[in-house]
């Protein structure tokens, strides 16, 4: 049972060895869209997409690829995965297309794809690195989402664009008592001190990750 | 022993096949698919028109479009008229509103060039609005819009899109909480003078009480859009304004 002995490559991901918290690839885009969860979510769905199918084509490719242009190899994989899917929506789900095309070019330089590529589509068969590909997808999600929440609730007092904690203009729920959305939590720089807790706790709760 | 792979000539082998493949694969695609995407963005420029104008499907918050398969009937019924203002001529045009906005904006970099343009006339409830579509710059790309206004330059209805502006943040020019705030707006100042509307972050009017004073709200943590999208409001209506003057006299 190939599926069973090689689910650490899923499971993995999503704690001691996540993307983001541990390996430290795709902060760039983890800053960016995760000041709405919706957007977290979206970025999310697109990149395990692009994950799976691209360390799966890679992988493929692997005895092929000249080695002094694998990056650009495996660059132009992503382009053209990403650019193929955007046409195709264009032309037959023109309304989700228009969604997802501010992420293209965000999924095209996430360093968590090429990141994956390099360190295990290039040296793995396609079905190890299939799984790879959407468990470091799903960690990264795992993050993004925990980031896009807080931001969200503490930044504009809503959830998915519903306001959970009332509204501020008409002074109805936590805001009669006095409370006021943190406007700081919309910007990048409250994004990477979100990350900077969950490494901390992450960290601290598994003293094994500390490195020197 | 030297690996196949590391040679020079399969290197460069590699790399012009890999190239001619992608490249006839996209190009292909591109060409097959331009017809259909060709007339998705025909339908939507005509959706965000009638938006604009106040013709749509919204319900308490979102953005609801009439769908594709019946905008083209309404936007008939709704639209009367299309015209194209070119220095002093106006004429009619019922193609008007396939003109490309960023080609005209390109040409009128040409001070001898007389820019098309385009301005269509709704009507709503027994009501004249003219719509005037608007193309700037936001923070990463392209940002456009279309806004209805009557004949005093205040401001009846405002849709706003974007190519590529950061999800959650400058994105979010294209919601019902900034479009909306747009409504009811003036463009002129109390003298009549033209003034635009700016997107403000120090605008202490958050529900948008004071309709003459040319701001709205800014988005928090997009600057650089909401200038953008200021900017684009002065200079793309500021073109019009003549028109604008011409019809009061009358």
């Amino acid at each position: 049972m190939a599926f069973f002995k090689d689910s650490n490559l899923i499971t993995d991901p999503l704690g001691d060895d996540n993307p983001i918290t541990i390996q430290v690839l795709g902060i760039c885009s983890a800053l960016a869209i995760t000041a709405e969860l919706e957007a977290s979510i979206v970025m999310s769905v697109a990149v395990l997409f692009v994950m799976g199918v691209g360390n799966v084509v890679v992988s493929l490719m692997r005895n092929m690829i000249p080695s002094k242009i694998r990056i650009i190899v495996q660059l132009i994989v992503v382009a053209t995965l990403v650019i193929i899917v955007d046409l195709v929506l264009k032309a037959f789900a023109y309304e989700l297309s228009k969604t997802l095309s501010v992420f293209v070019g965000l999924i095209i330089t996430n360093c968590i794809i090429m990141g994956r590529f390099e360190a295990f589509a290039l040296a793995n068969g396609p079905w190890r690195s299939f799984l790879d590909g959407i468990g470091n997808a799903f960690g990264y999600a795992l993050i993004l989402i925990i980031v896009g929440f807080f931001r969200e609730l503490l930044g504009s007092g809503t959830l998915l664009g519903i306001e959970v904690l009332g509204n501020p203009i008409d002074k109805t729920g936590v805001y009669a008592y006095g409370y006021e959305n943190n406007g700081f939590m919309l910007l990048a720089p409250m994004a990477l001190i979100t990350v900077g807790i969950i490494i901390w706790i992450q960290r601290s709760r598994n003293p094994a990750l500390v490195e020197d | 022993m030297e690996k196949r792979t590391d040679k020079n000539s399969y290197t460069i082998l590699f790399a012009i096949i890999m190239v001619l493949v992608v490249g006839a694969i996209l190009a292909y695609l591109a060409t097959a698919l331009k017809p259909k995407i060709d007339v998705n963005k025909q339908l939507e420029k005509q959706q965000n028109i009638l938006y604009a104008l106040g013709v749509n499907e919204n319900d308490d918050k979102s953005v609801a479009f009439i769908g594709t398969d019946k905008v083209a009937e309404v936007f008939n019924k709704y639209i009367v008229k299309q015209l194209v203002i070119q220095g002093n001529d106006v004429r009619v045009d019922d193609k008007a509103y396939l003109i490309d906005i960023k080609k005209e904006q390109a040409s009128a970099k040409d001070p001898s060039y007389k820019r098309q343009l385009p301005l269509f006339l709704g009507v709503k409830d027994n009501k004249v609005s003219y719509i005037i579509p608007i193309r700037g710059k936001g923070l990463w790309d392209a940002i456009w819009g279309y806004v209805a206004l009557d004949q005093d330059m205040v401001v009846q209805g405002a849709f706003f899109d974007h190519a590529a502006e950061t999800p959650g943040l400058g994105a979010n020019i294209n919601q019902r909480f900034f479009m909306d705030d747009f409504i009811g707006e003036n463009l002129l100042d109390t003298s009549e003078k033209f003034t635009g509307i700016t997107v403000s972050k120090s605008n202490a009017d958050p529900v948008n009480v004071d309709k003459y004073d040319n701001e709205v709200d800014a988005i928090a943590g997009s600057t650089i859009t909401g200038d953008g999208v200021s900017a684009m409001i002065y200079s793309e209506l500021k073109v019009y304004s003549s028109y604008f003057l011409n019809l009061k006299k009358k």
